[in-house]
């Protein structure tokens, strides 16, 4: 794969969010994977989206809750205004608590759907919500790769940036499934996490991502519980690249792909 | 952006298997649909549903994928010599050059609608031969596409409802620009499934009879279901006799509902200008647009005044839904290969069912086919969530 090798995209990172269980925000996160701080497992906190107008609001799911809550913190710490934004979302299942309440629904002796219920089930409802509260007309994307959704994003993002020069940001999001779904896909809790791309340096960036196709085996967290989460919610597995940039010195991960492939990410510390 | 040639490309849909009958039907706007005999669902509207599907399981080395969406997806690459065209290609560049990015809304939830009737009556639980990663998640299809297929570079699915395929274009020429891919598999698959069956008549937007786009008494719309397929490639095949491009991606939100347009169709127009800015076409360039036309009182008024904005009340327009009905995620997959076909054969489809243009819909609308001399067309989709998609075609010399 040395053809490939050779394509590298660029971008600097100039927000993080992170909502998970027991991982709050970016600086909670970032003192826990550095061991500054112990890990407590707990709860995903799912904020109201606070951009949103009241009747939207009250219309919004865990899924969209978490998208919100990682995207609106990276976007405030870089800066960036989220009406000028292209994002691409990426989800490995979209909203399972509305696709559970459909399926039951459909399997009784009354199939009467719930319009809200059919809207939010398509898998950009996050974006939807996201461009009304922004009040926008700037694109974004929503993507799926299944256990590959966050690499997928990521490299959908990195794209972006490249071919359009424009800051872009990525929400990377999944929330578990109500049982019986969840037997058949155990993703055990909500975790979402998003990053501000941009094609060039600027004061506050925090880091710079040198990013390829490779076919390593992916890397793993240090930190034992947080490891658990990456290993099992598709959407952590871009901790690993979270943990390389909270411990602020220059290191290469590999992200985890559609097998036999990897993201290979040189991360360099910025400041 | 660099034009990326369609080396290969073909369709499935209610209007038959493969380009020809779907050649067929377009150059008499012949239409598919027939009332709804779906499952055991009870509604009063047509549907456009691909025949056979039923009696068609999928091999059995393929059997963690099968479902009504998948079955589908292996249906559509088996016409047209696809499969080969595609195998050519991975020998040519490597299989490894070659991504794969595909639209869905449903994917194979179907599956899990079903699933749910046989719930385990004491634990509650899905029967044992439920497969979600092979059927109900949205990468299923283009799971098994890749292994079905042997491509081993970058893969998606981009799932932004109705925009969903036209969308995974814009992903693959961005993946070929950057030189990551040369080539890229790009397509839609959408099947019928009781979600949006019954979800688009809790919005009360399905039509009771084959729905009438652009119509003055259009009614909702008809749900279909298509699998369609392009090879994307930076070079020219070597035996064209002529080539067909895309020239430009266009993408933008309407950021003002979940389930309706923008009222002036605001996202729509800025999607339509940025394809064409993308493409380095003015809009006299374009001969024609296929438009998204669902037949929804609101997405026709909407389009038509993002559409006369851009081009003007005189440019030849018309929705191949009356015939296909909406097929959701793989909509633009279907009307970009109906946007190659008009290009190829010089024919300027007419949109089935509708005899009578809503006179407050101010465009040239073709309710016949035509033979017409075109250079660019031009395919819309406009989705839930306020997603905007528009392509711009080209044959080049």
């Amino acid at each position: 794969m040395n053809d490939i090798a050779a394509k590298e995209l660029v971008a600097y990172v100039t927000g993080i969010g992170v909502r998970g269980p027991g991982l709050v925000d970016w600086p909670q996160t970032e003192a826990v994977l550095c061991a500054r701080q112990p890990y407590q497992r707990g709860e995903t906190l799912l904020p109201a989206p606070e951009t949103l107008p009241p009747t939207e609001r009250r219309r919004t799911g865990r899924a969209v809750r978490l998208a919100f809550a990682t995207g609106l913190e990276a976007a405030r710490q870089s800066g960036a205004d989220p009406a000028q934004l292209p994002v691409v979302f990426a989800s490995s299942g979209g909203d399972g608590d509305n696709c559970h309440e459909i399926c039951q629904t459909l399997a009784s002796a009354n199939r009467a759907l719930s319009p809200t219920r059919f809207h939010n089930s398509v898998h950009n409802a996050p974006a939807g919500y996201w461009s009304i509260a922004a009040g926008t007309q700037v694109q974004s994307t929503t993507i799926c790769a299944y256990d590959a959704s966050f690499a997928a994003g990521l490299l959908e993002a990195l794209t972006q940036v490249a071919v359009c020069g424009v800051t872009t940001a990525l929400i990377a999001y999944d929330i578990d499934y109500p049982p019986p779904l969840r037997a058949a896909r155990a993703v055990p809790a909500a975790f979402g996490l998003a990053l501000i791309l941009r094609a060039n340096p600027q004061p506050n960036a925090l880091a710079l991502l040198r990013v390829r196709l490779d076919t390593g085996t992916a890397s793993r967290l240090g930190h034992h519980e947080l490891e658990t989460l990456r290993a099992t919610i598709p959407a952590a597995e871009g901790l690993v690249l979270l943990e390389a940039i909270a411990m602020r010195r220059a290191t290469t991960v590999n992200i985890a792909y559609l097998e036999p492939q990897t993201l290979r990410v040189t991360v360099t510390p910025c400041a | 952006m660099t034009p990326l040639f369609l080396t290969q490309f073909t369709a499935t849909s209610c209007l038959g298997t493969g380009l020809q009958p779907l050649r067929a039907a377009l150059s008499s706007a012949r239409s598919g649909l027939a009332p709804c005999r779906f499952e055991d669902v009870e509604l009063d509207t047509w549907i456009g549903a691909v025949a056979d599907i039923d009696e068609q399981p999928l091999p059995q080395i393929w059997s963690p994928f099968e479902c009504r969406n998948n079955r589908l997806a292996f249906l559509g690459l088996g016409q047209d010599d696809f499969r080969a065209g595609v195998a050519s290609c991975l020998s040519r560049l490597g299989a490894h050059r070659v991504g794969l990015f595909m639209g869905t809304s449903t994917s194979g939830v179907l599956q899990t609608e079903l699933a749910y009737r046989r719930r385990d009556p004491g634990s509650g639980a899905l029967p044992a031969d439920f497969n979600y990663a092979g059927t109900h998640n949205t990468f299923s299809s283009a799971n098994f596409i890749r292994q079905l297929l042997g491509i081993q570079g970058p893969a998606a699915v981009v799932s932004t409802a109705c925009s969903s395929s036209a969308k995974a274009f814009g992903a693959a020429q961005r993946m070929i620009e950057l030189g990551i891919i040369d080539a890229a598999v790009v397509g839609g698959v959408d099947s019928l499934c009781l979600t949006t069956l019954y979800g688009f008549h809790s919005l009360q937007l399905t039509a009771p009879r084959p729905c009438r786009p652009f119509a003055a008494d259009r009614a909702g719309i008809s749900i279909g279901e298509a699998a369609a397929f392009v090879l994307l490639e930076k070079s020219a095949p070597r035996a064209a006799t002529s080539a067909i491009a895309l020239l430009g991606v266009g993408e933008s939100n309407d950021g003002y509902h979940l389930s309706a347009p923008h009222p002036e169709g605001l996202g729509a127009r800025l999607a339509m200008e940025s394809a064409l800015s993308a493409a380095g076409l003015d809009a006299a360039d374009v001969g024609y647009v296929n438009l998204h036309g669902t037949g929804t009182t609101s997405n026709d008024s909407a389009e038509c005044a993002a559409v006369t904005r851009v081009f003007g009340m005189d440019l030849p327009c018309s929705s191949t839904k009356g015939a296909t009905g909406h097929t959701l995620g793989a909509a633009v997959a279907l009307e970009a290969v109906i946007c190659a076909l008009a290009l190829q054969d010089q024919l300027l489809p007419g949109g089935a069912n509708t005899s009578l243009v809503d006179p407050a819909l101010q465009l040239n609308y073709l309710t016949q086919s035509q033979p017409g001399s075109i250079t660019n067309a031009v395919s819309n989709s406009f989705g839930f969530g306020g997603t905007n998609c528009s392509l711009a075609f080209g044959k080049l010399a």
